[in-house]
Parts: C-alpha cells; sequence; structure tokens
C-alpha cells in the first residue's frame, strides 16, 4: 500500500501539488489522470524520491520513506522514454538492478531469463536497446524494473511515446501481466481511454489537487464534479445540466422536457452515429450518440429541427467547476 | 543536396588539397628534415642529455595535468549541466577565459601571484619554488588546458539527460555506481576526446610555459622549449627537427595508449 498525506510542491508562484492525499491499495493498479500540469507526474515522482514534496509524507508498505532516496524505496520505475541504457544489452540492462544487490550470477542470468520471457523478449537478450522498436524498449524497462521485486510499480506515461496500436496492446498486456504479478502499481496518464482500460481505480488530478477517487465506472457514472466529467468523456449541457451525448434521446415529437435543436450534420462513425445539434433558442452546440438502428429509424436529415431528451441527466451543472470542489 | 557529381568531387578535392597544403606537407617536411642525415644523428639528437631531460620532463607535465584536469573537468561538467547554483552563468564565461588570454599572459600571471615579489611569494623564501620550476609549468599548462575536457563533455551530458542515471537510481544504484556504469561509458567519447585535445595542448603549450619556465636546459626545458631553442638560440636546424619528431612520436604514443585503454574499458 502506497500512502501520500497532504503533499505540496511548488515551482515558484506554480503549485505542482496542492495538500494532495492519497491511497493507493496493496495490489491494485492506480492511474493518475489528468491534464499536463495537472500534478500527475509530480506526484508519481514524489512517491518515487524523484522529487522531494515541499510538505506532506510519503509511505510505501507501512515505511516511511518520505525523507529516503529512491535507491532506499523499493520501487520500479518506468520511464515515458524509457531511459534504456544505451551502452549495456538488454541483458544488462535487465540485470542492472540485480547486480547492484549483488545476487549470484546464477540466480540473476535465470532471473533475466525468466523476466525476458515474461514480456515478450526471450531471444533479444544480446542486442542493444538501439536495436529495439519502441514498444520493444518500454517491455525491456518493465523487466528492469521488476527484476528486483519492488513492493510497488511507477510508470509515468509509459506508452505515451509509442503509436495507437501498440499503446492499445501494450495496454491489454500490462493488465495481464497485473493479473499475473500482483504488484501494486500507479500509472500516470492523460488518456482516459488508457486510464478506464487498464486501472482498477482512477485518481483524477486537477491543478495539482485530487478531483475524485474511485473505480472507473464510479467515476463515469458519478463525477464528483464537472470536471471529472468531462475529462472522462464528452459531455453536452442541455437546459443548464450535464448529459452524455449516449443520454439524449432524439425524437420528433415535442414534449414539455424536450428542448428543440436544429441539427447541423449526421456522423457516421460506424457502431455509433453521431447527430451534430444546434438548441434552437441560446443556439448552444451539442452532440447525441445513437445506435445505428435508431438513427436509421429516424432518418434525421442535417437542417431539420427534432426534440432532444435527456434520459438520464447528472445533478451537476455548467462545465468545469473545478474551484467548486471542497 | 543535389549537389552534380561534378561540384561534389571538385569540392572534396579542393579540401583535400588544403589539407594537403597546410598539415601534411609541413609535417611531412619535418620528418624528411630529421631523417635527412641519416637515422643515427637523429638519435644522437634526441639521446642528448638536454633532449632526454626535456622528454622526462615533458612526461612528466603530461602525467600531472591530464587526469587533474580529466577529473576536475568532468567534475566541472556535471556541476555546470545537472547542478544549481547561484553563479552559474558567470561560471561558464570563466571557463572559457584560457582560451580568450594570450598564454603569454597567463604566465605573467603566474609569475606576478606565484613569484618571489608575488602575493604567495612567501613559498618562495620557504624554500618551495613554483616559478622557474615543475609547480609553475604544471599549473601554467592546467591553465591553458582548462577547458578542453569541460567543453567536450558538457554537450554529451546535456543530450543524454539525466533520465538514465534516475532510472539507475530507483534500481537502487548509489551516485557513485550511477556514475561509474551509467555516465562515465555515456560520456566517454566526450571525455576521450576532451583528453587528446589536453594532450596535443599540453605538449604544444609554449607561451606560457617559457615565461614561468625560462627554459633552462636540463631542468626546466620541456620538448616545445627545446625545438624553439636549437632553432633560435643554438641554430641548430637538424637538432630542433629531431626533437620536433620526437614530441609528435609522443603524441602519438599517447593517442596509441589512449585508444588502447579505450578498448580495454570497452570489453570490461
Amino acid at each position: 500500500m502506497i500512502t501520500v498525506t497532504g503533499a505540496s510542491k511548488r515551482y515558484g508562484e506554480f503549485a505542482a501539488l496542492d495538500d494532495v492525499s492519497l491511497e493507493v491499495p496493496a495490489g491494485s493498479l492506480t492511474a493518475l489522470l489528468g491534464p499536463s500540469g495537472s500534478g500527475k507526474s509530480t506526484l508519481l515522482r514524489a512517491i518515487a524520491g524523484l522529487e522531494h514534496p515541499d510538505s506532506g509524507t510519503v509511505t510505501i508498505a507501512g515505511q516511511d520513506v518520505t525523507g529516503a532516496p529512491p535507491q532506499h524505496r523499493d520501487i520500479g520505475f518506468v520511464f515515458q522514454h524509457y531511459a534504456a541504457f544505451k551502452h549495456m544489452s538488454v541483458r544488462d540492462n535487465v540485470a542492472f538492478g540485480l547486480r547492484i544487490r549483488k545476487r549470484p550470477k546464477r540466480e540473476i542470468a535465470s532471473r533475466v531469463d525468466e523476466l525476458l520471457g515474461i514480456v515478450g523478449l526471450a531471444g533479444f537478450q544480446d542486442r542493444r536497446p538501439a536495436q529495439l522498436s519502441g514498444g520493444q524498449r518500454q517491455r525491456m524497462a518493465l523487466a528492469r524494473a521488476l527484476a528486483v521485486d519492488p513492493q510497488v510499480l511507477l510508470l509515468d506515461e509509459p506508452f505515451g511515446a509509442l503509436d495507437a496500436i501498440v499503446r492499445a496492446d501494450l495496454r491489454r498486456w500490462l493488465h495481464r501481466l497485473h493479473a499475473e504479478v500482483h504488484v501494486t502499481t500507479v500509472l500516470v496518464t492523460h488518456d482516459q481511454e488508457e486510464a478506464m482500460d487498464v486501472a482498477d481505480r482512477i485518481a483524477v488530478l486537477h491543478n495539482g489537487r485530487i478531483e475524485q477517487v474511485g473505480s472507473p465506472q464510479d467515476l463515469y457514472d458519478r463525477p464528483a464534479n464537472g470536471f471529472v466529467m468531462s475529462f472522462l468523456g464528452p459531455v453536452a449541457t442541455v437546459n443548464g445540466s450535464l448529459v452524455r451525448p449516449h443520454d439524449l434521446r432524439i425524437q420528433r415529437e415535442r414534449s414539455a422536457e424536450a428542448v428543440a435543436a436544429r441539427v447541423e450534420r449526421v456522423v457516421h462513425l460506424g457502431f455509433e452515429v453521431r447527430v451534430d445539434l444546434h438548441a434552437v433558442d441560446g443556439g448552444a452546440a451539442m452532440s447525441a450518440q445513437l445506435t445505428r438502428e435508431t438513427a436509421a429509424t429516424l432518418g434525421l436529415r442535417s437542417g431539420e429541427t427534432v426534440a432532444v431528451i435527456p434520459v438520464r441527466r447528472s445533478e451537476l451543472t455548467d462545465l468545469p467547476v473545478p474551484a467548486a470542489v471542497a | 543536396m543535389s549537389t552534380s557529381t561534378r561540384a561534389r568531387i571538385s569540392l572534396r578535392t579542393l579540401a583535400l588539397a588544403y589539407l594537403l597544403l597546410v598539415v601534411l606537407i609541413p609535417i611531412s617536411m619535418i620528418a624528411y628534415r630529421t631523417f635527412e642525415p641519416g637515422f643515427g644523428a637523429f638519435w644522437a639528437s634526441i639521446t642528448t642529455p638536454a633532449a632526454i631531460s626535456a622528454l622526462q620532463l615533458t612526461v612528466l607535465i603530461l602525467a600531472i595535468v591530464v587526469p587533474l584536469n580529466a577529473v576536475f573537468g568532468v567534475a566541472l561538467a556535471l556541476a555546470l549541466v545537472r547542478g544549481h547554483f547561484p553563479g552559474k552563468r558567470w561560471v561558464h564565461a570563466v571557463i572559457d577565459l584560457p582560451f580568450a588570454l594570450s598564454p603569454v599572459v597567463v604566465g605573467v600571471s603566474l609569475v606576478l601571484l606565484w613569484g618571489a615579489h608575488g602575493w604567495f611569494g612567501g613559498l618562495e623564501s620557504m624554500g618551495i619554488h613554483v616559478i622557474y620550476a615543475l609547480p609553475g609549468m604544471v599549473l601554467a599548462t592546467i591553465f591553458v588546458t582548462l577547458p578542453f575536457v569541460t567543453r567536450e563533455v558538457e554537450p554529451v551530458l546535456r543530450e543524454i539527460g539525466s533520465e538514465q542515471e534516475q532510472a539507475a537510481a530507483t534500481l537502487g544504484a548509489s551516485a557513485g555506481q550511477t556514475f561509474r556504469k551509467i555516465t562515465l561509458p555515456a560520456i566517454r567519447w566526450g571525455l576521450t576526446y576532451g583528453v587528446v585535445l589536453t594532450v596535443a595542448r599540453a605538449l604544444g603549450e609554449f607561451g606560457a610555459v617559457s615565461v614561468v619556465s625560462l627554459g633552462f636546459a636540463g631542468q626546466t626545458q620541456t620538448l616545445t622549449l627545446l625545438v624553439n631553442t636549437r632553432y633560435s638560440a643554438d641554430h641548430n636546424i637538424s637538432g630542433a627537427y629531431a626533437a620536433a619528431t620526437l614530441l609528435m612520436l609522443v603524441a602519438l604514443a599517447v593517442l596509441a595508449l589512449l585508444t588502447v585503454v579505450d578498448r580495454k574499458r570497452r570489453t570490461l
């Protein structure tokens, strides 16, 4: 388990962390999700000891490590740009932590081979990092971090530098790996889809503060505020309250709760259809998500006026309200 | 990029001709003149007591200056790239100062500082000789070769960034282990090149060293000073050529040594 209590970090006028407290349960895979500058990387680096908060404490597995250097925190850290040791072979990269710990040669050799097997790099022992693809380099970096059996695994935007296909592949792979190894893992990302895909818990950060912590479904269904709601997925404003596009129903009959809107464009995205709309009074733009069947039945044409009904609206009103969060 | 073949060939020819004219021909001339009187004469001329003493002194100065400047040069580069301290800009400017100052001025300033009537002249009365002795020559050589290692290592350090070092720290490596296993191998080429430049400059230093040593044969005369003395004072032209060739051989020997050391380190 990782506990961060009251961590603050300022760079001049800028508050990277503003009195942040967070608990990461043992064995969980927690994502720190937020836009750039939200403090998510600073928080991760504070847990690793690569950054020293101005105030606050960090404990890992019950041990107060607030003043400890990274060497004494029993962590594995994976960097966005791999931080591969360029002058070493893949084998030496993965063996690095074990050699520092002066483990017996035979143990090191078998552990390295085992890990390279787990990350799918068996047979790459003698390659140099420069001879690997980005995805392979990052898997090598993961093997290197896991080699020393760390208490916690910390991943700083680990898939940020990779292309979309490799990223999706590695996400699935990381999820499987976590299910097998069960090491407490914290992953930093700015990609909500990645966070929802990989993590079992998400902490949403904004302006150096934690807005909400919960399971992906919790956060999606019961966002604490407009920021969390809008960061986790697209949002439309109807009659001043926030609605997910897939919670908007479109019909031709007028009704009391409906809002009149003009259809601007009907976009076929394959498995779904997006309808771009403009409210007739006030002129707010919104989008509705329909299934293919519904869209086919309605047969919407751009230019016509329809009735839009929020089926399930959130209690939240108005978009980003980070300042209103207690 | 769309240079025509003819333009490319003539450019290359021009570049090679330039190299030939300003570097290769003068060096070949020295080699030719050295061995013109025969190898025996050359050997006799580089085994005189003055020549042997000059060779020893030159190698001794190298042996002191090069390790010192390598260690402090790397430390300085690390401080400039990785460190945060007040006055960093100022340090940047000071490091380049030896390039900007005339070596003769450096020599004179050292005499003013360490000479019998200088600020630290007290040492002289205590019997510790700096000026007109080895320590002064070492100081002068260190001064003129100070920037090379730092200036070669600095951009390499900047380019590799600190992520690899941070990764090593998270894997449990101490600062010393990180330096030995990660930083040093990464800056190897920059360091080697800085050392090569330091050696070359140290071997060839004339102005500053001649001011602080006065070049007494058999005592404070380096090979470079010997070449000058034989050429301009003794009018021993072939002796001067022989000493110059010996100087070049020392440089080649150091270069070969560096290559061997470097190769050994790579296989470790």
